[in-house]
């Protein structure tokens, strides 16, 4: 049955559109474009990627649901999406001269990058199990193939190998969740799910094992302790852009569906799912922390940090609710432009072949790079949540939110953790401010690409740092209604 | 005897339950592929019980879904075993230690 309304339909999925045609047409212009020649591409994508985010502002405010109540854009989705589409801008600009100094120039990277930011644009829009799959799992097999991009290189290679096992392993949890919801309820549809839900208050044990399988699944996609293990070697192996990429972007789709799909259908079940969530928060920000103590590795020790996050972002799910959700929006929006910024800086001190990465080597920074220095301060402290950055008034608000609902030990616990995490954040400007440079000493190449990230980042972290009011609106009129 | 809904479920349960171990207990890459396949198979079978026990179709149109992204799953993670075999000469996940597992 062909959707009556076919104009509003094509108008709900306009950027995701906008985003494949971009890609489509890169892949194809990579056939004229000669070797050294894809800046122009990436110019492309860059010009693609704003014009979905376009497309996405213009949608906001409104709530267009489509194709037999399959896909909606409500201000929850579109708040998400235009998050999705300025990292997806930010990475493009950090990977540029990163690739032509890899050798590893070549456009379908670019091609892939796009494909991936469709597919996290879709979880975030999916109102149907089967459209958060498929959204999923867009964005998993672009990543595995993004992560091993450096193919002749061997890091590069087990990076994406064992991100390739346990993501679909991982989707194999999530998916058996989804066949036995459906069989329970007999719908794969959220409305649905939620209908068959208020009709049948005790749905069975079927119904609770699959609820469990699709935690475990978002679990393993957020990169929550206990299923973090793929997190550090595959992020630590994949290209540094890349790197930055899957830390902010796929975690934050996950985060997307994962809220959705809790909040929305399963509300009911809500007394059960808090307390896994609140054990898997307890766990994710303890360990998170407390092994990126000690990494000597930039690379790796931003990848604990993220499970870090992770934990941070787990607990506003918890706590659920209005304040919540909005809370959980802001925090995203501040990790990401945080996160980005730090590995604009980490790009521009690496070099080429892997080489750069030591921690070490951040000594005396501070004398030879000055304003790197000054941003990466910038960044580590709003990691770690300290005034008067974006971090800090993210984790006020997703505590505020936690303490708000009841979860205090959670707060204490979370709280105790980000002053543990000082630990190790403080460490790096330490280093750059207090030790004298080492020998060879850091010689960074400054490229235009990850400079410009790192002003759009320092600037967006001060500003929801200083004037988080606006932002703050911003989320909370992003919260979907039930 | 009848083979009722339940006894798929358990066939189901039970395939999806050997590929777990297996992903767990093999070392050899293409043989956890193997048994992840097995997996996705056995959450198919699920699908296709629910559905024809529901005379419902969208199970089976899920079922569809899952076997095309597998497909392209299974594709693209041949392709990442070669291009680590070509310069490793190995599959074994043990081997596979430059950076901690």
């Amino acid at each position: 049955m062909p959707d009556p309304n076919w104009s509003q339909a094509l108008r709900t999925v306009a950027p995701e559109l906008t985003l494949t045609i971009v890609a489509l047409i890169v892949l194809v212009l990579d056939l004229v474009a000669g070797r050294g020649r894809k800046g122009a591409l990436a110019a492309i994508a860059v010009v693609g990627t704003l014009l979905a985010l376009g497309w996405s502002v213009s949608l906001w405010g409104e709530r267009l649901v489509a194709y037999g109540g399959m896909v909606v854009a409500d201000n929850y989705s579109l708040f998400f999406n235009i998050a999705f589409l300025a990292i997806t801008v930010l990475t493009i600009l950090l990977s540029t001269s990163y690739l032509r100094r890899e050798e590893a120039d070549l456009s379908e990277y670019y091609v892939l990058l796009l494909f991936c930011t469709l597919g996290m644009m879709l979880m975030a829009k999916g109102l149907d199990l089967i459209v958060i799959f498929l959204g999923l799992e867009i964005l998993s097999i672009s990543n595995y193939v993004l992560a091993g991009f450096l193919r002749t290189r061997l890091q590069s290679n087990e990076s994406a190998l064992k991100y390739f096992l346990l993501g679909s392993f991982s989707s194999a949890f999530f998916l058996y969740g989804i066949a036995l919801i459906y069989g329970t309820t007999g719908s794969t549809n959220l409305g649905r799910i939620a209908q068959a839900l208020q009709a049948n208050r005790d749905p069975g044990p079927l119904f609770q094992v699959g609820m469990a399988l699709l935690l475990v699944g978002f679990a393993f996609k957020v990169a929550s302790v206990p299923f973090h293990m793929w997190t550090p070697d595959a992020y630590e192996g994949a290209p540094t852009p890349i790197t930055a990429y899957m830390s902010v972007g796929p975690k934050a789709a996950a985060f997307a569906a994962f809220l959705r799909v809790f909040s929305q259908p399963l509300a009911a079940m809500q007394g059960e799912w808090a307390v896994v969530l609140w054990v898997l928060a307890a766990l994710t920000m303890t360990v998170g922390n407390v092994v990126a103590i000690a990494q000597p590795n930039i690379k790796r020790m931003l990848a604990y940090s993220s499970i870090a996050h992770a934990g941070y972002l787990l607990v506003p799910m918890v706590a659920s609710g209005e304040l919540g959700t909005s809370s959980l929006l802001f925090y995203v929006l501040a990790y990401a432009f945080t996160t980005l910024g730090a590995f604009a800086v980490v790009i521009l001190l690496s070099r080429k072949g892997e080489a750069g990465y030591e921690i070490a080597g951040y000594a005396g920074l501070g004398y030879t790079h000055p304003v790197l220095a000054l941003a990466m301060t910038l960044f580590m402290l709003s990691l770690g949540g300290i005034p008067p950055t974006a971090g800090f008034v993210a984790k006020f608000y997703i505590f505020s939110a936690a303490v708000k609902a009841g979860y205090i030990w959670l707060t204490v616990i979370g709280v105790l953790t980000s002053a543990v995490s000082l630990y190790y954040y403080l460490r790096i400007v330490v280093l750059m401010y207090m030790r004298e440079p080492a020998e060879e000493s850091s010689a960074a190449t400054l490229t235009a690409g990850p400079l410009v990230t790192l002003a759009i980042a320092a600037f967006a972290v001060l500003l929801m740092g200083l004037f988080p009011g606006s932002i703050f609106t911003l989320a909370q009129s992003s919260v979907f209604g039930l | 005897m009848t083979i009722t809904l339940s006894h798929y479920l358990v066939l189901a349960a039970a395939l999806f339950v050997i590929g777990l171990v297996g992903v767990f207990i093999r070392r050899n890459a293409i043989t956890i592929l193997m048994c992840i396949e097995l997996m996705l198979n056995a959450v198919n079978l699920t699908f296709i019980a629910f559905a024809s026990h529901m005379n419902a179709v969208d199970g089976l149109i899920f079922v569809f879904f899952v076997i095309t992204v597998a497909a392209a799953e299974v594709a693209v993670g041949l392709a990442i075993v070669i291009a680590l075999f070509r310069n490793r000469d190995t599959v074994n996940l043990d081997e596979l230690n430059l950076m901690r597992w």
